[in-house]
Formats: structure tokens, sequence, C-alpha cells
């Protein structure tokens, strides 16, 4: 190393017009001052020195002049230089990646039958260090990349290189395998589940021209919600057998029957799943079990159930032609000598059995929903309400249903008030009155 | 009904292959194709030929033999009942495809799978077949991964791992409840009991060529699985527990997981919406903390909500299990084991080596480890350095909050 301090150095490739400083004469080399460097540095070296930034001989010798005083230097990642030098050599190793991924060869016939060649377009000077890795590749066929720097060519035997200033036109512009590979290219992606963002970070646009598959790109995007929305179409519109139903119906119950999604199948004696015509036209859904229930392994038996079933017969709802659920399936208590309490489900286990929920739901499909109380509400809509403010309207749900909330009948068991009792027992079978005629009128 | 053109036949076969997460290269033994007669080489890391606009790597050419099944699982398109159009390609067909693609640098190689015809014998012969021609009339010394069927003969599936990189048996569901419900004629026990024979042969194979060089490799990307997330009720918890024993179990190389995603015409018993897709990335997350980061699942389940058993889709598992577990926070930069670095938020396993040998070097500053990262932000909290302390930080109670990006608004039903 001939002692240069870095800062006095300018940097010039071949005849290219360097900087406007330099044409001072090369330094004598008396000093001829060798002295060893780490592996790691002449990695990173053969690495960043390929990327076209004008500035990575200037930022690899001072980095040179520095190891020469702290040997130890290439293993402080952290230093700035150092971390500068790696970024360089990343994105060249990217770049090499991108190459061996992106190449794109056509078939022609020469007079020794086939030959496959290919344009490409890389970012660094990396055309002749990526060269091994298409020899091992295919050894056994002819081919050649062209490239605008330097162009390669594989007979079999020995590889060439050619000079560069190919263009794009001098590759061929076509091959019949290509309809196959883009018929592959649009049948692999799945349109339900777009992720154009992490697309492009991978294959940014600057490749797509070289690229035959990239020209589909726009249109399976624009296409794709329309796919996924025909999917989801074909099954509600789709005429669905009774039977089919009544088996998923059945297997989604026993399957709810070994649910271990929230806590509550601890000290719960059972689940207690949903009940009524799979094909009720409405849907009513209770808070959770309570102690009756969790025992008899049926919804609404208990007390409050006897209420909900007066307060129907009052309405003139057909208890019959309704499927009856619960926002949670197991009974939540708190035991207080031989008595176990209820509790009010809180809003983790409301959501863990929302999915039982869903799936009823989706079965069932029901034209009205009513939820009886809180917690009801919340499984239904999703979010937490009062019911005071969403009582008595009705409420377009996400599925085209119509849903509806009011108060738990436990709510007016638990009214000490006698008066009161009567006057919230009477708003509550008017609101069950308006749920029949919307049912009526909906039919 | 009119022959189909081979254009028209990989539409439908590869259209049918794709709800197979799988698509990896990756970690096979290192061959090129240099005094062969064919073509092929695989260097250790895989290649994604391409991208798809759902950012699904596009490496393998993935198709099935057949989408034609004699089972009827409901989660799967290709299901005896489902009206789909059905396709074959001949053993031929397949390789012939393979080479041609595999010669424009389309591809790495071939991930073959098939529906279910005749036997399961009839069809692992079929797959096997297309193996043994590629690898034997061609010299083709690119990626092989075979979809494995668990019922087929030993024998066969001997043949198959003599051939291929890899093979993979999917679990397809992570409950025996869901697999009893959507898949009634899988048998949970035989896909763990063909797996536990792969290992098997995986091992005497290696224990063969420590003895002799030229003994042949048996799989040697080894052996992955996949699980369906969303279409039974599995939690997070479960699934993450299923993973870890399958890993350890079996010697997984992967565990794949798919957000169950609406098919055309699908059985009733499916749910209609798919689960949300940061759902799957989340367990990919956890997968990671398993693999490379030195967490059990034991430790990743205490990131779950208690009440859900579902991973938080607003951070990522590792963010929330240091939330839960701050006592141990913060770590010092320059004293920290690695093992104490690598459960840092934001510390990936490359940046914790740099700290490493950094550090031999010299005390670092927040600075220093800022160049070495992405986000300096989401660290501070849990970090000493020679210029920094997080002092309440740490403790604060809307670290969470603070943390957390901004909210999107969430789909209601998604």
């Amino acid at each position: 190393m001939a002692g240069v301090d870095p800062a006095e150095v300018v940097w010039q490739v071949g005849d290219a017009p360097g900087d406007l400083f330099g044409h001072d004469p090369l330094p004598p080399d008396p000093m001829r001052a060798a002295f060893s460097v780490p592996r790691a540095f002449v990695d990173l070296a053969q690495m960043a020195i390929l990327h076209r930034d004008p500035e990575r001989f200037a930022l690899l010798y001072a980095l040179l002049w520095r190891l020469r005083d702290r040997p130890g230097l290439m293993e402080d990642r952290a230093d700035p230089l150092l971390r500068r030098i790696d970024a360089l050599a990343k994105a060249v190793r990217r770049d090499i990646h991108k190459m061996r991924a992106f190449v794109r060869f056509r078939e022609v016939a020469d007079g020794d039958g086939a030959r496959f060649v290919a344009w490409f377009e890389p970012e660094h000077h990396i055309v002749r260090a990526n060269a091994g890795f298409f020899v091992r590749r295919f050894a056994s066929m002819r081919w050649s990349i062209l490239t605008p720097e330097l162009s390669l060519h594989w007979d079999g035997e020995t590889l060439n290189e050619g000079p560069g200033g190919a263009r794009r036109s001098d590759a061929p512009d076509g091959d019949p395998v290509e309809a196959l590979w883009k018929g592959y290219y649009a049948a692999i992606f799945n349109p339900a589940r777009l992720k154009t963002g992490a697309m492009l970070s991978e294959m940014p646009k600057k490749y797509w021209r070289n690229l035959p598959e990239a020209a589909l790109i726009p249109d399976l995007i624009a296409g794709a919600q329309a796919r996924e929305a025909a999917m989801i179409a074909t099954t509600s519109v789709a005429p669905r057998r009774p039977k089919d139903v009544a088996t998923a119906w059945a297997a989604l119950r026993d399957d709810a029957m070994g649910c271990t999604r929230c806590p509550l199948h601890g000290p719960a004696t059972q689940t207690v799943f949903g009940e009524g015509p799979i094909d009720a036209p409405l849907m009513f859904i209770g808070e959770q079990p309570g102690d009756q229930e969790d025992l008899a392994g049926q919804p609404f038996v208990g007390p409050a159930g006897q209420l909900f079933d007066a307060a129907l017969a009052q309405a003139g709802v057909d208890r019959s032609r309704a499927y009856v659920t619960n926002a949670v399936k197991h009974f939540k208590f708190e035991r207080q000598g031989k008595r176990r309490l209820h509790q009010s489900p809180d809003a983790g286990e409301i959501q863990a059995c929302r999915w039982w929920l869903t799936q009823e739901i989706a079965l069932v499909r029901p034209r009205i929903i009513v939820a009886l109380g809180a917690s009801a509400a919340r499984a239904m809509l999703g979010k937490a309400v009062t019911i005071a403010a969403t009582r008595g309207a009705p409420i377009p749900l996400a599925n085209g249903a119509e849903g509806w909330v009011t108060v738990h009948p436990s709510y007016l068991l638990r009214l000490p008030d006698a008066a009161r009792r009567a006057e919230e027992q009477a708003r509550f079978v008017a609101e069950l009155r308006m749920v029949g005629a919307r049912l009526t009128a909906l039919a | 009904m009119a022959q189909l053109s081979t254009r028209q036949k990989l539409e439908i076969l590869a259209d049918a292959a794709k709800y197979d997460a799988s698509c990896a290269s990756s970690g096979t033994a290192k061959r090129d194709s240099r005094g062969g007669k064919g073509i092929g080489s695989t260097e250790g890391m895989g290649i994604c030929h391409a991208y798809a606009p759902d950012g699904r790597c596009i490496s393998l050419l993935k198709i099935l033999l057949t989408n034609s099944c004699i089972f009827d699982c409901h989660y799967c398109i290709n299901r005896r009942s489902s009206d789909v159009r059905r396709a074959r390609f001949t053993a031929q067909e397949v390789v012939d495809l393979t080479l041609n693609f595999y010669r424009r640098n389309y591809i790495e190689g071939l991930f073959l799978s098939s529906g279910i015809i005749r036997s399961s014998d009839y069809t692992m012969e079929q797959m096997v077949e297309v193996a043994r021609s590629l690898r034997q009339d061609h010299d083709f010394r690119g990626y092989i991964h075979l979809k494995t069927i668990p019922d087929a003969d030993p024998e066969l599936l001997r043949l198959a791992g003599l051939h291929a990189d890899r093979l993979s048996i999917n679990v397809e569901l992570p409950t025996e409840t869901g697999l009893k419900r959507l898949a009634p004629e899988k048998d949970g026990g035989r896909i763990e009991g063909a797996m536990r024979h792969l290992r098997a042969e995986m091992e005497d194979g290696q224990d063969a060529r420590r003895k002799y060089k030229s003994a042949p490799r048996f799989a040697p990307a080894g052996q992955s699985t996949q699980m369906i997330v969303g279409a039974d009720a599995a939690d997070d918890r479960a699934i993450i527990a299923r993973a870890s024993n399958l890993y350890d179990r079996h010697r997984l190389r992967r565990v794949y997981y798919s957000a169950f995603s609406p098919i055309p015409s699908p059985s009733a018993v499916l749910p209609l919406k798919r689960p949300p897709l940061m759902r799957e990335h989340r367990l990919y997350q956890s997968d990671w903390m398993m693999r490379f980061y030195g967490y059990d699942a034991g430790e990743i389940a205490a990131a779950t909500d208690k009440a859900t058993g579902c991973l938080p889709l607003d951070i990522d598992p590792k963010l929330a299990w240091a939330l839960n577990h701050r006592a141990i926070f913060p770590v010092d930069v320059n004293r920290a084991p690695r093992e104490a670095l690598l459960r840092v938020p934001g510390l990936g396993v490359k940046a914790v080596d740099r700290i490493l040998t950094s550090r031999r070097q010299r005390r670092l500053r927040l600075e220093d480890v800022a160049r070495l990262t992405t986000s300096i932000v989401k660290l501070r909290p849990f970090l000493i350095a020679a210029d920094w302390r997080p002092l309440a930080l740490t403790d604060r109670a809307d670290l969470r909050a603070r943390l957390t990006p901004p909210a999107k608004q969430l789909d209601l039903f998604a």
C-alpha cells in the first residue's frame, strides 16, 4: 500500500474521464508496505466492489486504511463506514440473487439444435460474478445471457464472454412455452389473499419489463376482489340441501361439545348448544346457560326460559319456529355454599364463543336475530352497545339479516319492584310483538 | 367431453394445488448438473422465480397429478362431491412441463401432489414415477417435493424419498375433532404414523451415509406439513402446541399455516369467511420464535389472550411476550448473553449476532444499535446501552399503546 491518505486519493475506472482533479501522476510505490487483512475484508470487498456506486473504491480504501491500525475493525459491525460498505455488499448480493431468479430464457433453433437466450438488465456489475451459477445449473444446455454491459455464452463446455452493448431486441421476442407459464402464473395466484405490497417488495416494477408473466399482474389484481366475492356468492346463492345443513349442524354441535376456547369449560357441566329448526327464520340469542340449563344441556329451560316462553305466547310468536341459542355456551358461576351463582361473561369469553355463534348463524340463516340482553347484543354486533340506545328498532346486520335488541328475561325476574316489573315486562312483550310483525312482513 | 389441452389441464391442476402454502426449495443437498446429461442445481438457498399478487413466492411448479379424488374432505376444493372441472396429467406430461419450465429458468423444480384415485398405492406409484423419470431418464438435478399419501405402501414411500428432496404429509387440521368433522375419511393416527415412518427412514439414511459416502440420500430436505387455520374451532394456543409437538416428535423442517381460504362451491360445513390473514402471519411469527429464538410453546402460549387463546393481532407475539414479562427487561446490550438479546422485541437473529461481535471491540451506544436494526423506537424501552437507560419507560402502563402501530379499521366480521 502506497501510504496515501484516503482523503488524497482520486478514483478513476479504466480510461473513463474521472474527477476534475484526477490528473496528477500516480505516486511512486516506495514503501511496499504490505500488511495482511482479515478474510472478512476480502469477502466483503469482492461483493461491494461490484456495486455501481462510484464511491465504492474510496470507501473500501478508507476501510483498508483504517484496518492497518485496527485489525479488529471488521468485527465492529456497528461502525458507520463498515455499515455503509455492508449495505453496498447487501445490494449486490440481492442483485445477484434477483438475476438468478428473473433471467428468462427463450428457445431458438440454430444449426446445432436448441439454444436458450435471455436478456437481462442488472443494477450492478454482477454478470461475470454470476456466470458460475448458470453454468452449474444449465451445464448440458447451450445458452446465452445478454446484458447491456457484458454477454455470456455457454456452449456446453466453455464459457465465452462477449462485448456489452446488446439491446433487448437482440434477444428472441417470444417462446411458445411462455403461454403455459403465464397460464400457470395466473392459476396459482389465490385471489382471496391479495397482498400486492408483499409482491412488490420482492419483485419490484423495474424487473417487470423482462418478465413475461408480469404483463398479467394488473388484470389479476383488478379481477381479484370480484373473484373472491363470486366464490362467497356461489355459496349463498347455491341451493343448499337441507340434509347437508343438518349434517353440518350436527357436526358443529359435536365439535362444540369439546370446546376449550375459553376457561369456562372447566367448571361447567357441559356445552349448551343452540336448539330449534335449522331453517328457522327467527333466532334468539341469550346470554349464557344458567344452573338448570347447565345440568339439562338445553337452552332456556330454567326460570328465565319459562318467563321467555310466556312472553312469546303473549306476543303471539311461535317458539317452535325459532332457533334459540346463547352468546356464551358454558355456564359461568361463582360457588356460594351449595349454590352456583350466575356471573356475567366478560368480553373475552364472549369473543371466544362468538366463533360458534357465527357458525350457527351461517348455517341457520335466520331472517331476524333477536339479542336478549347486553352480552347477546355484543355477540351479535361485535361491539359493546347499551340496550337503551339500541332497543325497539331493527339494525341491519352484515349478513343481510335484521337484528333486534331487547332485555334478557332474567332481568325482569331480578326487578324487585312489582309495578316496575310489570311495566318492563309489557315493554318486552311489545318488542317481541314488533319482531313477530316484522317476521310476517319479511316472509 | 372434449379433450383438454395441456394449458387447460395445467390451469385446472395448478388452481387445485394453490391451497398448499409451501413453495420452499431450500435446505437440500448441494448439487449441480456439471458432468451430467441433464440440467439442474440446488445450492442451499432456494430461489423465488416470481411472486404472485398474493405475495407468495413461486419457486416450484406446484401442481396436482389429478384433481379427482375419492375422499370428501369438506375444506378441499377437490373433494368427491365438489363440482369443479376434473383433469389428469400423465407422468410424462408432468416430466415434460417441469423440464420445459426449468430450462427457461422459471422454476427451481417440482412440487407434485395429487387427489387420490383408485387407491392410495396406485396414486403414490404414479407420483413416484414422475420423480423417478425426472431423476433417472433425464438426470434432473433440480428440486423435487412430493406430497406423500399416508396409507401408501412403505416401499413406495422409500422410493419417493430416494428421488425427492422433500416429502410432506399434511395434518390438515390442528385438532382431532376438527379432522373428524371436516375430513371424515382421514385418520390422524395414520398421518402421524406415516410421519414417524419417514423420520425413521431419514435417520437410517443419515446413519448409512456416515458409514458409506455412496449411500443414497433419503429426502435430504426433510419433511414438512401444513395446518389449516380458521376452519375449525382451534385457537392459537392449540395450534402452537400442536406445531411444537410435531417439530419434536417427527423432526419436521417446517410447519406451514394456511389461513382457511374461501373456495368455489364449498361445503356447507365450512365457515363462509376467511380468518384475518394477520392471524396466519402471527402464527408464522410464533413459529419463528420457536425455531430461531429459543422460545418454547408454553412461553408463546403466555403471549396469547387469556380468554380467546389467540395471539394479539395488533402487535407481534415477541412484543406481546415482552410486555407480559417486563421483569427481565431492560437488557444490557453490552453484557447480556445471546439468549437474552434474542428476547428483545425488534432484535432479529442477525442483529444480535452483529451486536455480539461488535461489542468485543467497544462498548455500544444507542446509535450503534440503531445502525444494526430497523427501528430503535421499538427497542429503546427494553435496552440498556453505554449512553442509554430506559428508566421508568419499561414499566409504564401505557407502553403497549406507545408501541402498537396505529390501528386500522378492522373488518367487523373478519
